[in-house]
């Protein structure tokens, strides 16, 4: 088992983000309760079926694989803030900046030196055997040596304080729902926020295109060409990727869009090629170029990695990026954050059995019951027992795959979760959240802006809160002027 | 045309625009006010709405305790208040009714109707809550984008219309330069700073007053700086609210009226003398010279445009 995690006591009191374990109203809900008792049910409901409104109108859609339903689903959105006190915050803050400061570091020892394998603090065998890794980024630097620009770090609260449950270090998506709820909040409850003095998150998008800008490679000119880089219109995040490219004023391309020549990378427009110094891609590393990886791809651009490997286009986040997020290695952070830094990791992770030690994958299968089991490179929900919500033929089947290939499984306890009040119909009703923060590395700058992404599973007791799961969201407020 | 035909189209288009921008400015500072200090918000920013609305001294005569409460009431519904926007809507739908024959249907429709629903919002407003007031202000940029969608789409291009160009656009200078003049300070070169200040955000506020907080972007593929704030609102010809592009269409319009009353008069020479000036001035000239200074002397140069333009056309 993990270190330390024999010390913790995670399967407590339900911890509740208005009411704590108490049933008190903590201080950054007061204003908030207070509001709710005078608010009568009925005003709600319409604020909710208003919300829908707005949401469609804005076109804030979402496509779910694998159901036969209309390709664009709106993700279930919750009226009522999730609010965080700026003491509390500025606390977690710290802590994500160091986290991701490490991950970085951690990426360029990976690809470069492998210090910290030579040290034996991370078995360089699930490195080099990880489908994240790419043997095609070892030996050379990109650009600033940043290899996540833009990290989604997940977030959970118990009842003795927050921990990581993930690293999203490939493509975090999920952003552009944070900016247009606080839009959408802003225009339904005016007075609300008239009351709280909420720290704004509207400088995200110049925040990112300062990021951006800061990664272009050293070759590039003053005025870095900036591009992102979709899948195209039925890729789930899609609109997530034209949002993002409108609010950072660059161009939204698709694979088709660019082409390499003598290892530099254009684009094709009207007023003929032209050259791009840095891509915000959010298309996954097999499919960015079809000489390097998949051959099959017709999402990415021939010969992309040769302009990325001589120096001459920063991809963000880098390529290879996306081995931080497996799970077994996310059991090291904590580690790489004391060999890096140096310093005590601010955040602890979440107690995690490594199924691949053996003493652990015995623990695991005798306990299968009260644990969650998570594949290691899996993501979006999919592929995961919930042992305490599973039936008997459910925990065969993982007790079997467990047995066959347990380097592929990691397993925690199932967590109490923090819940949030949500509206529902019959009124105010407790429902399980996380937090997604963004954090955004430059060449020197790392910043978060406050708050972040609630995800909340809308359906009672469940723990999942992924979208793809039918998971939704909320708005998050940081505030200020409140005791934590 | 008639002098009083000229003079109601030209009124009309002007309270429109002003409506339009009051209805932006209160809603840019309403975000603004509601932040935590650190970042901004302030009481004193109600301040600033009233110079930028012109009604200051308006309000100081009220006798009313400054806050936001008091300035937006006065902003948006006070009959009391000449510039208000319920008074703008009522002024507006006066001067079309006078010239009900120089409108298309659409035009008259969306200002009639805009009324009548400004009527029902007062009659319905008990509570006086922020969602009100909320729905108050996204209905004025309603009516003004119907009305101003109308004109264009529907309008014969004769007197009729240019008279009402020129007084959309002389208004909308007059609120651009207004809008910096009260800012001016906080566009200055010397004021460089990481996003996430103070000042960011009272610039994104500016912006978001001319919805220009995307286009800047677009334009400049760069963070917020001031003063490229300060140029984009200014200089720049593609940004439609921008002195420049103002009087690019001033020009343009007053052009075509001198074309057909057969004589370039004072009103034309003194709009490309501030035009041309415009046009060849740079962000750098501007700050040496005095950013603020500029700006007090485009709102009186604009000004006496309008009593130009009365004058020549015997208003």
């Amino acid at each position: 088992m993990h270190r330390g995690a024999a010390t913790l006591e995670l399967n407590g009191a339900q911890f509740d983000e208005m009411s704590g374990t108490t049933g008190a109203t903590r201080p950054p809900y007061e204003k908030l309760a207070q509001w709710l008792a005078k608010t009568p049910l009925d005003f709600l409901s319409s604020r909710r079926a208003q919300a829908e409104l707005l949401f469609r109108r804005i076109g804030i859609t979402f496509a779910v694989y694998g159901t036969q339903e209309s390709t664009e689903r709106l993700i279930p959105f919750d009226i009522l803030p999730r609010i965080i006190a700026r003491a509390e915050w500025i606390q977690l803050e710290k802590g994500l900046i160091q986290r991701v400061r490490a991950l970085n570091l951690f990426l360029a020892d990976l690809y470069g030196a492998g210090e910290i394998m030579k040290a034996g603090v991370v078995p360089s065998e699930l490195i080099y055997r990880n489908p994240g890794y790419r043997p095609e980024m070892a030996g050379w630097r990109v650009p600033h040596n940043v290899y996540v620009q833009i990290a989604g770090i997940d977030i959970v609260r118990t009842n003795d304080g927050f921990y990581v449950l993930e690293d999203n270090a490939r493509t975090p998506s999920g952003v552009s729902y944070m900016l247009e709820n606080r839009e959408v909040m802003m225009r339904l409850f005016p007075d609300l926020f008239a009351m709280h003095k909420v720290a704004p998150i509207e400088n995200y998008p110049d925040r990112l295109l300062a990021t951006l800008r800061s990664v272009a490679p050293p070759s590039a000119s003053q005025d870095p060409e900036i591009v992102l880089l979709t899948p195209g219109q039925y890729n789930s995040a899609f609109y997530e990727h034209s949002f993002l490219a409108d609010k950072l004023g660059v161009q939204l391309v698709e694979g088709r869009d660019l082409f390499v020549r003598d290892d530099m990378v254009y684009m094709r427009t009207t007023k003929g090629p032209q050259r791009v110094d840095v891509i915000y891609r959010r298309i996954d590393d097999e499919f960015l170029d079809p000489l390097a990886f998949r051959p099959d791809s017709a999402l990415g651009v021939a010969g992309l990695m040769g302009a990325y490997n001589a120096g001459n286009v920063t991809l963000a986040n880098a390529v290879g990026a996306g081995v931080a997020d497996d799970k077994a290695i996310y059991t090291y952070i904590p580690d790489a954050v004391r060999f890096y830094l140096g310093e005590e990791p601010l955040l602890q992770n979440v107690p995690t059995w490594r199924c691949r030690e053996k003493d652990a994958l015995g623990y695991v299968l005798d306990h299968l019951p009260e644990l969650v089991v998570k594949e290691v490179n899996g993501s979006g929900g999919y592929g995961m027992l919930v042992g305490p919500h599973a039936t008997r033929a459910e925990l065969d089947e993982f007790s079997r795959k467990l047995a066959e290939r347990p380097d592929n499984f990691i397993a925690q306890p199932t967590l109490a979760l923090s819940t949030c009040p949500i509206s529902v119909a019959e009124g105010i009703a407790p429902r399980h959240v996380d937090l997604r923060p963004f954090v955004l590395q430059g060449a020197k700058d790392i910043c978060v802006v406050p708050g972040g992404l609630t995800r909340v599973a809308m359906t009672e007791k469940s723990l999942i809160v992924n979208s793809s799961q039918g998971g939704g969201t909320k708005d998050t407020w940081v505030i200020d002027d409140v005791p934590a | 045309m008639l002098s009083r035909t000229a003079d109601n189209l030209y009124w009309l288009a002007r309270y429109m625009e002003r409506a339009d921008f009051l209805a932006r400015v209160i809603q840019a500072s309403r975000r603004l006010a509601s932040l935590p200090k650190a970042y901004g918000g302030a009481e004193s920013e109600w301040e600033s709405v009233l110079l930028s609305a012109g009604s200051a001294t308006a309000f100081a005569q009220t006798n009313r305790p400054l806050d936001e409460a008091n300035v937006i009431e006065f902003l948006a519904f006070a009959p009391d208040n000449p510039g208000s926007i319920r008074n703008c809507i009522e002024l507006a739908r006066t001067n079309a009714r006078a010239v009900r024959t120089a409108l298309t249907i659409d035009m008259w429709e969306a200002i009639n109707g805009g009324f009548l629903e400004m009527q029902a919002i007062e009659r319905a407003r008990g509570a006086k809550t922020g969602e009100d007031l909320t729905r108050f202000l996204d209905f004025v940029k309603q009516v003004s984008l119907v009305y101003d969608g109308g004109a264009y789409r529907t309008m014969l291009r004769d007197d009729a219309y240019w008279f009402s160009r020129v007084g959309l656009f002389i208004e909308r200078a007059d609120n651009t330069a207004r809008l910096l003049d009260v800012k001016y300070q906080l566009l200055l070169p010397e004021k460089e700073v990481v996003g996430g200040t103070l000042d960011y955000f009272q610039w994104t506020a500016i912006l978001r007053a001319v919805s220009a907080h995307t286009a800047y972007h677009w334009v400049y593929r760069q963070s917020l700086k001031p003063w490229l704030v300060a140029d984009l609102l200014i200089l720049r010809p593609e940004m439609p609210r921008s002195l420049t592009s103002c009087y690019e269409s001033v020009v343009r319009y007053l052009d075509r009226l001198a074309t057909t009353h057969g004589r370039q008069g004072q009103a034309q020479r003194h709009a490309r003398a501030i035009y041309g000036n415009l046009e060849n001035m740079s962000m750098e000239a501007l700050f040496q010279g005095g950013l603020h200074e500029f700006i007090g002397r485009f709102i009186t140069d604009n000004a006496q445009l309008g009593t130009l333009v009365s004058e020549q056309y015997l208003f």
